[in-house]
Protein backbone atom coordinates (compact mmCIF):
# COMPACT_ATOMS: atom_id res chain seq x y z
CA UNK A 1 0.00 0.00 0.00
CA UNK A 2 2.78 2.35 0.83
CA UNK A 3 4.83 1.51 -2.28
CA UNK A 4 1.49 2.63 -4.36
CA UNK A 5 1.21 5.67 -2.50
CA UNK A 6 5.12 6.71 -2.75
CA UNK A 7 4.19 6.37 -6.59
CA UNK A 8 0.91 8.29 -6.90
CA UNK A 9 2.29 11.05 -4.37
CA UNK A 10 5.76 11.39 -6.92
CA UNK A 11 3.56 11.08 -10.06
CA UNK A 12 1.07 13.60 -9.36
CA UNK A 13 3.77 16.42 -7.35
CA UNK A 14 5.81 16.12 -10.88
CA UNK A 15 2.71 16.63 -13.18
CA UNK A 16 1.62 19.33 -10.52
CA UNK A 17 5.46 20.37 -11.04
CA UNK A 18 5.05 20.70 -14.58
CA UNK A 19 1.68 22.23 -14.55
CA UNK A 20 3.35 25.35 -12.65
CA UNK A 21 6.39 25.64 -14.81
CA UNK A 22 3.97 25.87 -17.85
CA UNK A 23 1.38 28.79 -16.19
CA UNK A 24 4.79 30.36 -15.49
CA UNK A 25 6.28 30.25 -18.72
CA UNK A 26 3.03 31.72 -19.81
CA UNK A 27 3.58 34.71 -17.04
CA UNK A 28 6.95 35.72 -18.27
CA UNK A 29 6.43 35.36 -21.99
CA UNK A 30 3.19 37.82 -21.12
CA UNK A 31 5.24 40.47 -18.72
CA UNK A 32 8.32 39.87 -21.17
CA UNK A 33 6.41 42.63 -23.46
CA UNK A 34 6.80 45.06 -21.13
CA UNK A 35 10.20 45.19 -21.10
CA UNK A 36 10.43 47.04 -24.52
CA UNK A 37 9.88 50.16 -22.41
CA UNK A 38 12.32 49.22 -20.02
CA UNK A 39 15.36 47.38 -21.95
CA UNK A 40 17.88 47.90 -19.52
CA UNK A 41 16.92 45.62 -17.16
CA UNK A 42 17.75 43.25 -19.97
CA UNK A 43 21.30 44.84 -20.75
CA UNK A 44 22.13 44.59 -17.57
CA UNK A 45 21.35 41.02 -17.23
CA UNK A 46 22.50 40.30 -20.82
CA UNK A 47 26.20 41.73 -18.84
CA UNK A 48 25.49 38.89 -16.20
CA UNK A 49 24.80 36.05 -18.24
CA UNK A 50 26.61 37.06 -21.55
CA UNK A 51 29.54 38.90 -21.04
CA UNK A 52 30.42 37.40 -17.65
CA UNK A 53 30.26 33.91 -19.19
CA UNK A 54 32.46 34.78 -22.04
CA UNK A 55 35.53 33.92 -20.90
CA UNK A 56 34.61 30.40 -20.01
CA UNK A 57 33.35 29.81 -23.41
CA UNK A 58 35.89 31.38 -25.37
CA UNK A 59 38.80 29.53 -23.95
CA UNK A 60 36.65 26.06 -23.86
CA UNK A 61 35.64 26.77 -27.39
CA UNK A 62 39.69 27.13 -28.65
CA UNK A 63 40.34 23.88 -26.74
CA UNK A 64 38.00 21.82 -27.83
CA UNK A 65 38.56 23.00 -31.45
CA UNK A 66 42.28 22.52 -31.04
CA UNK A 67 41.58 18.90 -29.41
CA UNK A 68 38.91 18.05 -32.86
CA UNK A 69 42.26 19.01 -34.97
CA UNK A 70 44.61 16.75 -33.47
CA UNK A 71 42.15 13.33 -32.97
CA UNK A 72 40.43 14.75 -36.25
CA UNK A 73 43.90 14.41 -38.44
CA UNK A 74 44.77 11.25 -36.43
CA UNK A 75 41.87 9.74 -38.01
CA UNK A 76 42.08 11.49 -41.40
CA UNK A 77 45.54 10.93 -42.38
CA UNK A 78 45.50 7.26 -42.20
CA UNK A 79 43.23 7.60 -44.79
CA UNK A 80 45.22 9.65 -46.74
CA UNK A 81 42.59 12.70 -46.73
CA UNK A 82 43.91 14.88 -44.22
CA UNK A 83 42.93 17.74 -46.18
CA UNK A 84 39.05 17.33 -45.21
CA UNK A 85 40.26 18.04 -41.58
CA UNK A 86 38.44 21.77 -41.70
CA UNK A 87 35.25 20.20 -43.19
CA UNK A 88 35.46 17.72 -39.95
CA UNK A 89 35.82 20.24 -37.57
CA UNK A 90 33.65 22.98 -38.85
CA UNK A 91 30.86 20.06 -39.26
CA UNK A 92 31.53 18.85 -35.79
CA UNK A 93 31.66 22.25 -34.46
CA UNK A 94 28.37 23.86 -36.21
CA UNK A 95 25.97 20.89 -35.61
CA UNK A 96 26.99 19.30 -32.50
CA UNK A 97 29.86 20.31 -30.20
CA UNK A 98 28.78 24.51 -30.53
CA UNK A 99 25.68 23.97 -29.34
CA UNK A 100 25.79 21.37 -26.48
CA UNK A 101 28.80 22.34 -24.85
CA UNK A 102 27.67 25.79 -25.36
CA UNK A 103 24.89 25.09 -23.46
CA UNK A 104 25.75 22.35 -21.00
CA UNK A 105 28.54 25.25 -19.81
CA UNK A 106 25.96 27.85 -19.77
CA UNK A 107 23.77 25.76 -17.33
CA UNK A 108 26.49 25.53 -15.38
CA UNK A 109 27.72 28.86 -15.49
CA UNK A 110 24.99 31.32 -15.85
CA UNK A 111 22.07 29.06 -15.33
CA UNK A 112 23.29 27.98 -11.80
CA UNK A 113 23.31 31.84 -10.40
CA UNK A 114 20.41 32.86 -12.08
CA UNK A 115 18.71 30.11 -9.89
CA UNK A 116 20.91 30.63 -6.40
CA UNK A 117 19.81 34.61 -7.35
CA UNK A 118 16.01 34.27 -7.39
CA UNK A 119 16.18 31.68 -4.91
CA UNK A 120 17.86 33.75 -2.54
CA UNK A 121 15.65 36.49 -3.17
CA UNK A 122 12.81 34.79 -2.68
CA UNK A 123 14.62 33.18 0.80
CA UNK A 124 15.25 37.29 1.64
CA UNK A 125 11.55 38.09 0.81
CA UNK A 126 12.64 40.40 -1.74
CA UNK A 127 9.97 39.37 -4.30
CA UNK A 128 7.32 39.23 -1.31
CA UNK A 129 8.27 42.74 -0.35
CA UNK A 130 8.13 43.55 -4.30
CA UNK A 131 4.77 42.44 -4.29
CA UNK A 132 3.77 44.89 -1.28
CA UNK A 133 4.49 47.33 -3.26
CA UNK A 134 2.71 46.59 -6.40
CA UNK A 135 5.91 45.87 -8.27
CA UNK A 136 4.92 42.58 -9.96
CA UNK A 137 8.17 40.38 -9.45
CA UNK A 138 7.56 38.13 -12.68
CA UNK A 139 7.88 41.71 -15.09
CA UNK A 140 11.09 43.39 -12.91
CA UNK A 141 12.84 40.14 -11.96
CA UNK A 142 12.33 37.31 -13.67
CA UNK A 143 11.64 38.40 -16.96
CA UNK A 144 14.64 40.44 -18.20
CA UNK A 145 16.90 37.66 -16.99
CA UNK A 146 14.92 35.03 -18.95
CA UNK A 147 14.98 37.11 -22.34
CA UNK A 148 18.72 37.70 -21.61
CA UNK A 149 19.43 33.82 -21.46
CA UNK A 150 17.45 33.64 -24.79
CA UNK A 151 19.72 36.48 -26.19
CA UNK A 152 22.51 35.36 -24.95
CA UNK A 153 23.15 31.73 -25.69
CA UNK A 154 23.31 32.10 -29.28
CA UNK A 155 25.43 34.73 -29.67
CA UNK A 156 27.71 32.15 -27.21
CA UNK A 157 27.46 29.10 -29.47
CA UNK A 158 28.36 31.43 -32.35
CA UNK A 159 31.35 32.76 -30.77
CA UNK A 160 32.24 29.23 -28.96
CA UNK A 161 31.91 27.46 -33.01
CA UNK A 162 33.75 30.68 -34.89
CA UNK A 163 36.86 30.27 -32.16
CA UNK A 164 36.46 26.83 -32.38
CA UNK A 165 37.27 26.74 -36.21
CA UNK A 166 40.19 28.77 -35.26
CA UNK A 167 41.57 26.74 -33.03
CA UNK A 168 41.35 23.86 -35.44
CA UNK A 169 42.86 25.63 -38.15
CA UNK A 170 45.80 26.50 -35.48
CA UNK A 171 46.31 22.73 -34.65
CA UNK A 172 45.45 21.61 -38.38
CA UNK A 173 47.37 24.09 -40.22
CA UNK A 174 50.23 25.81 -37.33
CA UNK A 175 51.26 22.36 -36.04
CA UNK A 176 49.97 19.41 -38.27
CA UNK A 177 51.01 21.03 -42.05
CA UNK A 178 47.50 20.77 -43.70
CA UNK A 179 47.38 23.31 -45.88
CA UNK A 180 45.62 26.26 -45.50
CA UNK A 181 43.95 26.41 -48.74
CA UNK A 182 42.44 22.92 -48.66
CA UNK A 183 41.47 23.46 -45.10
CA UNK A 184 38.96 26.16 -46.17
CA UNK A 185 37.75 25.51 -49.27
CA UNK A 186 36.32 21.68 -48.36
CA UNK A 187 34.81 23.52 -45.22
CA UNK A 188 33.18 25.81 -47.80
CA UNK A 189 32.20 23.35 -49.81
CA UNK A 190 30.93 20.60 -47.59
CA UNK A 191 29.18 23.53 -44.63
CA UNK A 192 26.04 24.23 -46.05
CA UNK A 193 24.32 27.13 -44.68
CA UNK A 194 20.59 26.57 -44.28
CA UNK A 195 21.47 22.59 -43.48
CA UNK A 196 24.40 23.06 -41.13
CA UNK A 197 24.72 26.53 -39.76
CA UNK A 198 21.17 28.21 -39.42
CA UNK A 199 20.79 24.31 -38.10
CA UNK A 200 22.87 24.83 -35.35
CA UNK A 201 21.32 28.47 -34.87
CA UNK A 202 18.43 26.66 -34.20
CA UNK A 203 19.35 24.57 -31.49
CA UNK A 204 21.10 27.31 -29.54
CA UNK A 205 17.90 29.17 -29.97
CA UNK A 206 16.23 25.83 -28.55
CA UNK A 207 18.51 25.79 -25.91
CA UNK A 208 18.71 28.95 -24.74
CA UNK A 209 14.76 28.94 -24.36
CA UNK A 210 14.88 25.99 -22.37
CA UNK A 211 17.82 26.67 -20.08
CA UNK A 212 16.63 29.78 -19.24
CA UNK A 213 13.21 28.61 -18.39
CA UNK A 214 14.56 25.62 -16.46
CA UNK A 215 16.93 28.12 -14.32
CA UNK A 216 14.63 31.26 -13.41
CA UNK A 217 11.38 28.50 -12.73
CA UNK A 218 13.79 26.23 -10.54
CA UNK A 219 14.66 29.40 -8.61
CA UNK A 220 11.30 31.18 -8.19
CA UNK A 221 9.60 27.93 -7.23
CA UNK A 222 12.91 27.19 -4.75
CA UNK A 223 12.13 26.02 -0.75
CA UNK A 224 12.54 29.54 0.71
CA UNK A 225 15.58 28.22 3.14
CA UNK A 226 19.25 27.90 2.08
CA UNK A 227 18.99 24.03 1.89
CA UNK A 228 15.84 24.55 -0.44
CA UNK A 229 17.78 27.43 -2.46
CA UNK A 230 20.91 24.78 -2.54
CA UNK A 231 19.16 21.83 -4.00
CA UNK A 232 16.92 24.10 -6.52
CA UNK A 233 20.57 25.61 -7.70
CA UNK A 234 21.73 21.61 -8.03
CA UNK A 235 18.53 20.54 -9.69
CA UNK A 236 19.11 23.12 -12.55
CA UNK A 237 22.06 22.31 -13.40
CA UNK A 238 20.84 18.78 -13.74
CA UNK A 239 17.65 18.98 -15.31
CA UNK A 240 19.24 21.46 -17.84
CA UNK A 241 22.19 19.39 -18.42
CA UNK A 242 19.65 16.21 -19.22
CA UNK A 243 16.89 18.51 -20.74
CA UNK A 244 20.06 19.89 -23.64
CA UNK A 245 21.07 16.27 -24.15
CA UNK A 246 17.60 14.77 -24.60
CA UNK A 247 16.63 17.98 -27.28
CA UNK A 248 19.32 17.75 -29.09
CA UNK A 249 18.67 14.22 -30.01
CA UNK A 250 15.08 14.85 -30.98
CA UNK A 251 16.32 17.99 -32.64
CA UNK A 252 19.16 15.84 -34.81
CA UNK A 253 17.17 13.22 -35.72
CA UNK A 254 14.51 15.80 -36.85
CA UNK A 255 16.46 17.86 -39.27
CA UNK A 256 18.49 14.20 -40.15
CA UNK A 257 15.77 12.16 -40.67
CA UNK A 258 14.37 13.73 -43.76
CA UNK A 259 18.22 13.15 -45.52
CA UNK B 1 29.09 47.56 -10.13
CA UNK B 2 29.89 48.74 -13.22
CA UNK B 3 28.23 52.30 -14.36
CA UNK B 4 25.32 52.26 -16.52
CA UNK B 5 27.75 53.74 -19.72
CA UNK B 6 30.51 51.03 -19.27
CA UNK B 7 28.26 47.98 -18.91
CA UNK B 8 26.32 49.35 -21.92
CA UNK B 9 29.87 49.24 -23.57
CA UNK B 10 30.15 45.64 -22.55
CA UNK B 11 27.14 44.36 -23.77
CA UNK B 12 27.36 46.06 -26.75
CA UNK B 13 30.77 44.77 -27.75
CA UNK B 14 29.04 40.73 -26.78
CA UNK B 15 26.45 41.36 -29.24
CA UNK B 16 28.41 42.37 -31.95
CA UNK B 17 31.24 40.02 -31.07
CA UNK B 18 28.49 37.07 -31.49
CA UNK B 19 26.94 38.21 -35.01
CA UNK B 20 30.51 38.96 -35.96
CA UNK B 21 30.92 35.41 -35.33
CA UNK B 22 27.64 34.27 -36.77
CA UNK B 23 28.84 36.23 -39.60
CA UNK B 24 32.03 34.08 -40.16
CA UNK B 25 30.21 31.15 -39.70
CA UNK B 26 27.95 31.87 -42.64
CA UNK B 27 30.91 33.76 -44.91
CA UNK B 28 34.08 32.04 -44.28
CA UNK B 29 32.67 28.54 -42.91
CA UNK B 30 29.65 28.00 -44.42
CA UNK B 31 28.99 28.33 -48.38
CA UNK B 32 26.57 31.44 -48.45
CA UNK B 33 28.90 33.45 -50.31
CA UNK B 34 29.02 31.14 -53.22
CA UNK B 35 25.32 29.38 -52.32
CA UNK B 36 23.10 30.66 -54.81
CA UNK B 37 22.96 31.31 -58.49
CA UNK B 38 21.57 34.61 -59.23
CA UNK B 39 18.72 34.93 -61.82
CA UNK B 40 19.16 31.33 -63.18
CA UNK B 41 17.42 29.68 -65.64
CA UNK B 42 16.27 25.73 -65.50
CA UNK B 43 17.54 23.26 -68.42
CA UNK B 44 16.91 19.58 -68.27
CA UNK B 45 19.04 16.56 -69.55
CA UNK B 46 17.88 12.81 -69.48
CA UNK B 47 20.74 10.31 -68.43
CA UNK B 48 20.36 6.31 -68.46
CA UNK B 49 22.02 6.22 -65.09
CA UNK B 50 22.79 8.86 -63.03
CA UNK B 51 25.18 6.73 -60.39
CA UNK B 52 25.34 8.92 -57.20
CA UNK B 53 24.28 12.07 -58.54
CA UNK B 54 22.56 14.08 -55.76
CA UNK B 55 20.50 17.40 -55.62
CA UNK B 56 22.52 20.51 -55.27
CA UNK B 57 25.24 18.92 -56.71
CA UNK B 58 27.66 21.29 -58.97
CA UNK B 59 27.36 21.79 -63.00
CA UNK B 60 30.73 23.21 -64.06
CA UNK B 61 31.44 24.25 -67.90
CA UNK B 62 35.36 23.75 -67.99
CA UNK B 63 35.81 23.00 -64.26
CA UNK B 64 33.85 26.44 -62.87
CA UNK B 65 30.63 26.25 -61.34
CA UNK B 66 27.84 27.52 -63.31
CA UNK B 67 24.97 26.30 -61.68
CA UNK B 68 23.39 22.99 -59.36
CA UNK B 69 21.34 20.51 -59.72
CA UNK B 70 17.90 21.50 -58.57
CA UNK B 71 16.03 17.82 -59.37
CA UNK B 72 16.48 14.74 -59.85
CA UNK B 73 13.29 12.28 -60.95
CA UNK B 74 12.65 9.09 -63.01
CA UNK B 75 10.80 9.31 -66.09
CA UNK B 76 8.35 5.81 -66.31
CA UNK B 77 8.01 6.39 -69.94
CA UNK B 78 11.84 6.40 -71.54
CA UNK B 79 12.80 4.94 -68.17
CA UNK B 80 15.76 7.39 -67.85
CA UNK B 81 16.32 9.30 -65.40
CA UNK B 82 15.01 13.33 -65.82
CA UNK B 83 18.03 16.06 -64.25
CA UNK B 84 16.78 19.45 -63.94
CA UNK B 85 19.51 22.35 -63.34
CA UNK B 86 19.32 25.79 -62.51
CA UNK B 87 22.37 27.74 -64.54
CA UNK B 88 23.24 31.22 -63.54
CA UNK B 89 21.66 33.90 -65.45
CA UNK B 90 25.43 35.11 -66.34
CA UNK B 91 26.13 32.29 -68.65
CA UNK B 92 22.79 32.25 -71.21
CA UNK B 93 25.09 32.06 -73.65
CA UNK B 94 25.65 28.05 -74.04
CA UNK B 95 25.19 26.11 -77.47
CA UNK B 96 22.17 24.21 -78.02
CA UNK B 97 23.60 21.56 -79.07
CA UNK B 98 26.26 21.22 -75.89
CA UNK B 99 26.80 17.77 -74.19
CA UNK B 100 26.46 17.02 -70.90
CA UNK B 101 28.16 14.04 -69.03
CA UNK B 102 28.62 12.96 -65.13
CA UNK B 103 31.61 13.65 -63.51
CA UNK B 104 33.33 12.78 -60.53
CA UNK B 105 35.75 14.77 -59.21
CA UNK B 106 39.18 12.84 -57.72
CA UNK B 107 38.55 8.78 -56.98
CA UNK B 108 36.08 9.01 -54.51
CA UNK B 109 34.93 12.71 -54.52
CA UNK B 110 31.38 13.64 -55.00
CA UNK B 111 29.43 13.76 -58.84
CA UNK B 112 28.91 16.04 -60.99
CA UNK B 113 27.52 17.41 -64.04
CA UNK B 114 30.00 18.71 -66.73
CA UNK B 115 29.18 20.71 -70.09
CA UNK B 116 31.07 20.98 -73.03
CA UNK B 117 30.23 23.63 -75.02
CA UNK B 118 28.77 22.49 -78.80
CA UNK B 119 29.40 24.86 -82.11
CA UNK B 120 25.43 26.21 -82.33
CA UNK B 121 24.72 29.40 -83.15
CA UNK B 122 21.11 29.01 -81.24
CA UNK B 123 21.95 29.42 -77.23
CA UNK B 124 20.01 27.49 -74.72
CA UNK B 125 16.91 28.75 -72.92
CA UNK B 126 14.77 27.67 -70.05
CA UNK B 127 13.30 24.59 -70.17
CA UNK B 128 15.33 23.76 -73.26
CA UNK B 129 16.54 20.00 -72.72
CA UNK B 130 20.21 18.68 -73.54
CA UNK B 131 19.73 15.89 -75.94
CA UNK B 132 23.80 14.57 -75.92
CA UNK B 133 24.51 13.07 -72.53
CA UNK B 134 26.81 10.52 -71.15
CA UNK B 135 25.74 8.48 -68.08
CA UNK B 136 27.67 8.07 -64.76
CA UNK B 137 30.16 5.65 -64.91
CA UNK B 138 29.15 2.70 -62.39
CA UNK B 139 32.29 0.94 -61.10
CA UNK B 140 30.40 -2.68 -60.69
CA UNK B 141 29.79 -2.29 -64.68
CA UNK B 142 33.26 -1.39 -64.90
CA UNK B 143 35.00 -4.05 -62.90
CA UNK B 144 32.27 -6.46 -64.37
CA UNK B 145 33.75 -5.48 -67.82
CA UNK B 146 37.15 -6.15 -67.45
CA UNK B 147 36.70 -9.86 -65.77
CA UNK B 148 34.28 -10.55 -69.04
CA UNK B 149 37.13 -9.36 -71.43
CA UNK B 150 39.62 -11.33 -69.58
CA UNK B 151 37.68 -14.62 -69.50
CA UNK B 152 37.30 -14.48 -73.62
CA UNK B 153 41.34 -13.61 -73.76
CA UNK B 154 42.78 -16.89 -75.49
CA UNK B 155 44.46 -18.47 -72.76
CA UNK B 156 48.50 -17.29 -73.12
CA UNK B 157 50.72 -19.93 -74.75
CA UNK B 158 52.60 -22.22 -72.32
Amino acid sequence: MNTFYTLGHIIISTIERLGRASMFLYEVVLGSWQLLRRFYLVVQQVYAVGVLTLLIILVSGLFVGMVLGLQGYNTLVKFGSANSLGLLVALSLVRELGPVVTALLFAGRAGSALTAEIGLMKATEQLAGMEMMAVNPITRIIAPRFISGVIALPLLTALFSAIGVLGGHLVGVGMLGVDAGAFWSQMQNGVDFRGDILNGVAKSVVFGFVVSWISVFEGYDAVPTSEGVASATNRTVVYSSLAVLALDFILTALTLGDV
Amino acid sequence: MLSRKSLEVWVGLFVAAGILALAMLAFKVGNLATADVQGSYRIQARFDNVGGLKKKAAVTMAGVRIGRVAEISFDNKKYQALVSMDIDGRYNNIPKDSSSSILTSGLLGDQYIGIEPGGDDAFLQNGDTILRTQSALVLEKLVGQVIFNKANEPAPPK
